[in-house]
């Protein structure tokens, strides 16, 4: 095994172990939102969702704007690193958008009766998702490293100025409209078994978020080695 | 060295001089367009939804798909016999060089989407009337915003695997918030409804023009030089 093989399977090491420290405290989140917090009067058991919901969102969100800054770093440093994590975080990024994409809609139905509405929030993540897979569609689709992270790092940058203009527009295109009276929950403030599980579970999705992009840079790196020791073959 | 706007003047004369010649691209991209808007009339039902009431929807989702494969053509002349590579080796300041290509792209989009619009009204029973200048400036503003960011794209794509396919995942996104503002300020203009109405849409319009022609400038040299 090379060096640089050894460094790469250290690191995915670390992921795994990041990611299965998140794992077994994502069960425990579990245990809290189904055994410690109250149940929601008016929503009922189907509010329960939320504790993963929005921890989803929020390491989507997160993916979504780091992959934007590292983006830019790497425009401007052209270190390799960065486009590295660009890559890992986006391909996370997908996970939890596609987790946000389909808690959201599970809970939506039997409390908004509807599973989507064109929402500003809800086309704006719709949008991140889509924007994350065309992202790696890119990647995918050159073969050249240099080129590709070039490449990856410009819709990288765009995307992230693209995600205010499409909430304005939604926006701007609601407000102008009547608005169906849609059954939304208001917002009181969380009594404290919720707002305490809430943030546990964000921080269990950030620590997942972790874990999965150490994981993923890691593989990366191997899949840079073996390209290396190949072309040296 | 000659002024960057007179540069991107004569790249996209050449561009225009060699479409004039083969006229191929616009050609079809016109036929294209045509048999977009006839089969938007045939996907109606015409007992439940008057043409009129989708026109605004049918016109502009035309002109994002001609667009598209109008713009898929930019860089693949550029790529046949490298001639990409003589650009570049021309001592061009990438901003002109881009800039040069997008005006050239606008004027194949708006050929386009000139000639689209009195099939469009023919087909659809549409007077424009009064509308008709309103109706060319939002044009004008909206296309020239995802042009830019499809100018740049299209340079990406053309170096990609599945080049046509390419294109229109990663610009499609990009064309929503211009899209969206352009509808809804073509269904205002068609209901003779008053300006104070659309001024939030038109700022819109002009703010994505600004940030995204800029920012396509300053990252263009990141896609074309090694």
């Amino acid at each position: 095994m090379t060096g640089s093989s050894a460094q790469a399977a250290g690191v995915v090491q670390r992921g795994l172990v990041l990611s299965a420290i998140g794992l077994l405290a994502l069960g425990g989140v579990y245990v809290l939102a189904l055994g410690y917090t109250p149940v929601e009067v008016r929503q009922g058991l189907a509010q329960k969702i939320f504790y993963l919901h929005v921890p989803a969102a929020w390491s989507a969100l997160l993916s979504f704007s780091l992959v934007g800054i590292a983006s830019a770093l790497y425009l401007w440093l052209k270190d390799p690193r960065l486009d590295r994590f660009a890559a890992a975080s986006a391909e996370v990024g997908v996970v939890f958008s596609a987790i946000m994409l389909t808690t959201g809609p599970i809970w939506a139905k039997p409390i908004w009766g509807t599973w989507w509405t064109w929402d500003a929030r809800l086309t704006l993540t719709l949008f991140v998702f889509f924007l994350f897979i065309g992202y790696l569609g890119l990647r995918a689709a050159v073969h050249d490293p240099a080129e590709r992270a070039r490449f990856s790092a410009v819709v990288g940058i765009l995307g992230m100025l693209l995600v205010p203009f499409i909430h304005l527009s939604v926006y701007l295109f609601r407000t102008l409209h009547p608005q169906p009276i849609v059954l939304k929950p208001s917002a009181p403030s969380l009594p404290p078994e919720m707002l305490t599980t809430l943030l546990v579970s964000t921080l269990v999705f950030t620590l997942l978020y972790l874990g999965f992009v150490t994981a993923r840079y890691g593989l990366a790196l191997a899949d840079e080695a073996r390209e290396e020791a190949r072309d040296a073959a | 060295m000659p002024d960057p706007v007179r540069l991107a003047l004569a790249i996209a004369a050449k561009d225009i001089r060699a479409e004039l010649r083969s006229r191929t691209a616009l050609q079809s991209a016109l036929v294209f367009a045509a048999l977009v808007l006839v089969v938007f009339n045939f996907a109606r039902d015409p007992t439940v939804l008057a043409a009129t009431d989708l026109a605004p929807s049918v016109l502009w989702v035309t002109f994002a798909l001609a667009a598209m494969v109008t713009l898929n053509r930019a860089f693949n002349v550029e790529r046949e016999n490298a001639a990409l590579d003589g650009l570049l080796l021309a001592p061009v300041p990438r901003e002109a060089l881009f800039l040069g290509k997008l005006l050239a792209n606008l004027a194949f989009v708006g050929t386009v989407e000139l000639v689209t619009l009195p099939l469009f009204m023919l087909f659809f029973n549409v007077s424009l009337g009064r509308a008709l200048p309103g109706l060319l400036g939002v044009t004008a503003l909206a296309t020239i915003g995802f042009v830019a960011v499809g100018t740049l794209f299209s340079a990406m794509a053309v170096r990609t695997r599945f080049a046509e396919l390419m294109l229109p995942v990663l610009l499609l996104p990009f064309m929503v918030p211009p899209l969206i503002a352009a509808v809804q300020m073509t269904s205002r203009l068609l209901a003779d409804r008053p300006l104070s109405e659309m001024w939030g849409w038109l700022r819109l319009l002009a703010l994505y023009d600004v940030v995204f022609v800029t920012l396509c400038m300053m990252v263009f040299s990141a896609v074309v030089d090694e």
